[in-house]
């Protein structure tokens, strides 16, 4: 204040702005930078996905062939009457069609020897088969039918690649001198790999018959599910959200009940596998191993990821909108019904969707309430599929195929993951057009 | 040029039509509004001024209930409209809101289309027995709201897609629809263009003949251009209320004053 002479502040440097200044290069070095880490985190990613996906297809794709062996068998009525009278009847049938196969290939010019045995582990027992057929049709008998016999596991794999000579070791199973024949029959176009529908509409089978394993079933059993599920979490979720988000009062009990919704969310789901078996099946005797509970336990496991979604979307409604409504003398219901659900839905449906993505892939509640590893009935001319009639679940049924002993069962896992992401995606596909449709409305 | 106007304008003495009387309001332990009485006249535009904060939104907002929507807000005193108490356990706000509609300040339209916008009142009111009478109700609404010529040829267009002050004039619009009393207006020109404002005051001074117009303002040319009556409001406590040019020309309380003259605020 004394101070009277006045220094003269010097002014700043004057710096050109076609060059940059150190801090700048810094915080521009640090920026390019961060993109880069951002590129590299979305290339990693992508590279997982896609790792992902090329196992997947390349493991699961075998699993919707399957080589079969193809031969017109005739029966007349006299081996009919012989081969029943016979004490091994099925034995019977058995000679009846290496007959034919043998007469088949000399046909064909092929001079290929093989005994009973090695038919037995190319194709099984086949006689039983063939008895069955022609005991419920004695109609066919006389006339040539076209068989399409599935080849045991071992020379499907070896048809796939998964078996090959080398490796092969004499066995029960398998010998070198049967992958000649299969060669044989398959330069003779008797077998051949074939589009296994059976996978893709069949029911499971047993862990003795990989070839007749098919996922229908359980696809059949997941629908129904995630029809309960949906029924079920998304009325129920969006009505709770909204009671709580424009109804209810703010206090200490509702605070509860948020903190609470929060907590279920994270709740493992193997403990809504035990809620589900205690309250469903043994306090309320619901159908053990039925799509019904395995949906009401999914449906409790989904419903916090419906209320937590639910309620952001609606808090995401700008309150002007309420106001508007309220303001024109709308009641509080018409508020919500007519203006801020609408413009909400297209959030509830993402968390929706989310939410059952969820339900389809769990197995942990599933293998309590007894949804695993179970051959429908009705097999294997088909299988019977119900609300509650016990069923698996794709997940389920992956699961129990890959913990199964064969080699087979393993590739048809992999196929099974297919069919599950291809159902996922559906739903994904369905689920984004409504949502499309709902914000063209608004 | 604006103040002789003002002086000149005669005052006749018409009916209250909302009658304040020792209104409080509490928002949890904040004292928001003070010991407030006022009558508020019918077919008259009534502005509320003051500074950010004073009260006079919450206060608007105690016209048609709409701080029953807030839990914490408390609400003491007694609120007349045409001698009925609004705060009277038997009346339903909803009834309410259909006399005492409400303007905000931002332009707020559903995310419907314009016709959809106006008829959305009547509709739940049950105020047309056909289309043919929405459709006249729509037309009449459009058209007190000065807006009628601009969208008469999209009215199936959405009521966002329009500029700021048509979306204020459809909101108007609406809020006409349902025949209402009288008319809140929540600083319903903070967000618009001087042009856009132009025709919203002109609107307001149009509305007048019919309904009775409550306006809270922030810019005191505008209350001084389109009201009769002003209050002015200062931290919760009407500070000062009166004829609009002698508040504007002679103000009797230092503070109301001060704040016309821009010394606080």
């Amino acid at each position: 204040m004394t101070d009277a002479t006045i220094t003269p502040v010097p002014s700043p440097p004057k710096t050109p702005l076609t060059e940059a200044d150190p801090r700048t290069k810094k915080r521009n070095a640090a920026e390019k930078r961060f993109q880069y880490y951002g590129i590299a985190a979305i290339a990693v990613g992508l590279f997982f996905l896609i790792v992902l996906m090329v196992s997947i297809v390349r493991s699961g794709l075998p699993a919707f062939t399957q080589a079969v062996v193809s031969v017109d068998f005739t029966l007349t009525e006299e081996q009919y009457d012989e081969a029943e009278a016979q004490l091994f009847k099925t034995a019977a049938y058995q000679s009846y069609f290496n007959a034919v196969l043998r007469e088949e290939l000399r046909e064909r010019g092929l001079d290929v020897d093989f005994d009973e045995a090695a038919i037995e582990r190319i194709l099984g027992k086949t006689g039983g088969t063939l008895r069955e057929f022609f005991r419920a049709n004695e109609d066919q008998l006389g006339q040539p039918v076209s068989f399409e016999l599935s080849a045991s596991s071992r020379v499907d794999g070896y048809f796939k690649g998964r078996v090959t000579r080398e490796a092969l070791q004499d066995s029960r199973f398998l010998q070198q001198s049967d992958l000649d024949l299969v060669d044989a029959l398959a330069d003779a176009g008797i077998v051949f790999s074939a589009l296994n529908w059976n996978f893709i509409t069949g029911a499971d089978s047993g862990v003795d018959n990989p070839g007749g394993a098919g996922i229908g079933a359980s696809v059949v059993g997941s629908f129904f599910m995630m029809l309960v599920v949906l029924f079920l979490s998304l009325p129920i979720g969006v009505a709770a959200s909204i009671y709580l988000e424009e109804f209810a009062p703010q206090n200490k009990f509702t605070d509860l009940i948020e903190v609470n919704i929060s907590n279920l969310a994270a709740v493992p789901s193997i403990v809504f596998g035990i809620l589900g078996l205690a309250v469903f099946i043994q306090f309320m005797h619901l159908p053990q191993s039925a799509p019904l509970v395995g949906g009401l336990v999914l449906a409790l496991m989904t419903l916090p990821t419906i209320i937590i979604s639910t309620r952001a979307s609606l808090k995401a409604v700008p309150p002007s909108i309420r106001e508007a409504a309220l303001g024109v003398g709308a009641s509080k219901m018409q508020a919500v019904f007519h203006h801020v659900l609408p413009l909400a839905m297209p959030g509830i449906l993402t968390g929706t969707i989310i939410g059952l993505a969820q339900a389809l892939g769990e197995t942990a509640p599933l293998l309590l309430i007894g949804m695993v590893g179970f051959v429908a009935r009705g097999y294997p001319d088909g299988f019977v599929a119900g609300f509650t009639d016990p069923n698996s679940a794709m997940p389920a049924q992956i699961y129990t195929w890959a913990a199964r002993a064969d080699v087979s069962f393993y590739e048809k896992a992999w196929g099974g993951i297919i069919i599950l992401l291809v159902f996922l995606l559906t739903m994904n596909a369905i689920a984004i057009i409504l949502r499309r449709r709902f914000e063209r409305r608004w | 040029m604006d103040d002789q106007r003002i002086i000149e304008r005669t005052t006749v003495m018409k009916d209250i039509k909302i009658a304040a009387t020792n209104v409080n309001v509490f928002y949890g332990d904040t004292h928001a509004i003070k010991d407030v009485s006022v009558g508020i006249e019918d077919k008259a535009v009534t502005a509320f001024i003051g500074p950010s904060g004073c009260g006079k939104s919450t206060f608007l907002r105690c016209l048609n209930r709409m701080n029953d929507t807030i839990d914490i807000a408390r609400i003491e005193g007694k609120i007349e409209l045409d001698g009925e108490d609004i705060y009277d356990k038997r009346v339903d706000p909803v009834q309410l809101r259909a006399k005492v509609g409400m303007v905000f300040q931002k332009p707020n339209p559903f995310p419907k289309s314009i016709y959809d916008n106006v008829a959305y009142g009547p509709r739940i009111h049950g105020l047309s027995r056909n289309k043919a009478e929405l459709d006249e109700i729509v037309e009449k609404s459009l058209r007190r709201g000065a807006i009628w010529n601009e969208v008469k040829d999209r009215l199936d267009q959405p009521g966002t897609g329009l500029s700021g002050g048509q979306q204020q004039r459809l909101c108007i619009a609406r809020a006409v629809a349902t025949e209402p009393e009288v008319l809140l207006m929540d600083e319903p020109c903070s967000a618009l263009d001087p042009i856009a404002t132009a025709q919203i005051e002109e609107l307001i001074d149009d509305l007048k003949q019919r309904y009775s117009v409550v306006i809270v303002t922030h810019s005191m040319q505008q209350a001084a251009r389109v009201s009769q009556k002003t209050a002015f409001f200062h931290l919760g406590d009407l500070v000062e209320y009166g004829e609009t040019g002698h508040i504007f020309t002679n103000p009797e309380d230092s503070r109301t004053e001060s704040y016309i003259t821009g010394r606080i605020g």
